[in-house]
């Protein structure tokens, strides 16, 4: 059973890990600002969410859990409001 | 083994590229994302030494606060940005600069490297008397116990740092609202992120405070964190500071400090000394002054972070 | 890990590039999310606490950011 945990977290972690290296190379790579935007808050996110995810078994408490669980919500609602923000001034700028 | 060794090479190595990236950047904007990127950084590094204590505040003073607290100053300084460049300090001044700073670097190197081996240290000391205070985390109990001068001092300089801010106000605008009369931001996202966010930070806010005494967190983390909740409902429009000449206000921002020097007047009457504590009162002594140092230290953050008043009441 | 650091190394040769803000963004969850693995990897549960009150000034710092970048056009 632990193991299985063990080899669920492992797994998650790393998709997690690659979202974001996908997310920092989007941000690396893509020509204009809103692209980049669209590739870092996407990757952000899920990003975030998987290493959360995997790491949850790990917590041992059911607070820890859901601590770890609020964590991600904060950087999600964080991350949607100062992408919008972002792209506000993006647009005011092209303008 | 190696892995965790190439970790805190790569840790080490961002420190400084960022550290470089801060002062090296041109504009004043560039320099404060990079002084908050540096923080960041810097707390991952102290929590990889051990230290979550000093890891929690500098990701909550050094990068949050500060870094806001700066980037409210370049903000102020938006309209100087040509003297910026035509204002240059004098060659010899320059040099100066530049060789008082690598002297005072070198020294910093010749003295880490000539530590005495072990380190001088009173933390066994500290450890074996930390039963007496009830606490179980050996910072909150040097912070609060034995090296309460210090914490004390620390507050006081945070209501001085008040008085200076407020002290610039225009002479009209004295006794009015503090920072700028904004009008209310039409950005739907933020207002909502605004009324989401404050409520859960603020629990946060507590609970750093509370788990100080058991755990790494406490008065300083715990108000930086409730200051920036506030400050963010400000942003967004949602809430006004009272006005300066509000006394309940002034009451908020003293309170912690005369708190703080009241319990340690009465240690000198009942206990062994200024600032010490009556043995078998010490942790709700202790607890008391934590909450009333984390609402000052709060209130004062939120009146440093939103400046002096601009307008008459 | 290994990966974190190395992807963390890469966010900050990103602010020598273009867009300083979505790459503070990047790091600040870079670095939630290497606090979140440092915890796990130290067994030392109090770093979430440090991880959550860094989400917290972490959403706030960028609201800050993103404010202050149109009043520095005035």
């Amino acid at each position: 059973m632990s193991l299985l945990a063990d080899a669920f977290t492992v797994l998650a972690v790393l998709a997690g890990l690659f979202f974001l290296a996908a997310g920092t190379l989007g941000l690396l790579r893509f020509p204009d600002t809103l692209s980049r935007l669209h590739a870092l808050t996407k990757a952000d996110g899920l990003g975030l969410g998987l290493i959360v995810l995997g790491l949850m078994p790990q917590a041992g408490s059911l607070l820890g859990a859901l601590k770890l669980l609020l964590v991600w919500a904060l950087a999600m609602l964080a991350g949607a409001t100062v992408g919008q923000m972002i792209a506000r001034i993006a647009r005011r700028e092209s303008q | 083994m190696s892995a965790t060794l190439l970790i805190d090479l790569a840790l080490a190595f961002s420190v400084l590229a960022a550290a470089l990236w801060t002062v090296a950047a041109r504009r004043a904007f560039e320099a404060v994302v990079g002084f908050v990127a540096f923080g960041l950084v810097l707390s991952l590094a102290w929590v990889r030494l051990g230290t979550v204590d000093v890891a929690l505040t500098e990701a909550a003073v050094g990068a949050g606060a500060s870094g806001v607290l700066l980037l409210g100053a370049t903000a102020r300084l938006g309209a100087q940005t040509l003297a910026e460049v035509r204002d240059q300090p004098a060659m010899a001044l320059r040099i100066a600069t530049g060789f008082f700073c690598a002297l005072l670097a070198v020294a910093l190197g010749w003295t880490l490297l000539n530590l005495g081996d072990p380190a001088p240290s009173l933390a066994p000391l500290a450890a074996a008397n930390l039963a007496a205070t009830e606490l179980g985390n050996p910072v909150s109990g040097v912070l609060l116990a034995w090296r309460a001068l210090d914490t004390l001092l620390e507050a006081v300089v945070l209501v001085l740092a008040v008085i200076g801010v407020w002290s610039v106000a225009p002479d009209g605008a004295w006794g009015g609202i503090p920072g700028d009369i904004q009008p209310p931001r039409r950005d739907p996202a933020l207002r909502l992120a605004a009324q989401i966010i404050p409520p859960i930070g603020v629990v946060i806010g507590v609970h750093l405070v509370w788990t100080g005494a058991e755990a790494p967190g406490g008065a300083f983390q715990g108000g930086t964190v409730l200051a920036a909740m506030w400050v963010l409902a400000w942003m967004a429009g949602l809430v006004r500071p009272p006005a300066v000449s509000s006394r309940r206000l002034r009451v908020w921002v003293i309170l912690g400090p005369i708190v703080f020097i009241a319990i340690g007047l009465l240690g000198s009457f009942l206990a062994d000394g200024f600032l010490a504590y009556p043995a078998a009162f010490t942790k709700p002594l202790i607890l008391l002054v934590e909450a009333a140092l984390t609402f000052s230290i709060a209130v004062a953050l939120v009146l440093l972070l939103v400046g002096p008043p601009k307008a008459a009441p | 890990m290994l990966t974190v650091v190395a992807g963390l190394w890469r966010v900050l040769r990103g602010p020598t590039d273009a867009d300083r803000m979505m790459a503070a963004q990047l790091l600040g969850t870079g670095g939630i999310a290497a606090l979140l693995l440092l915890a796990a990897g130290m067994g030392n549960g109090a770093i979430v606490d440090a991880a959550l009150s860094l989400s917290v000034l972490a959403a706030f710092a960028s609201v800050a950011f993103a404010l202050a970048v149109p009043g520095r056009r005035r």
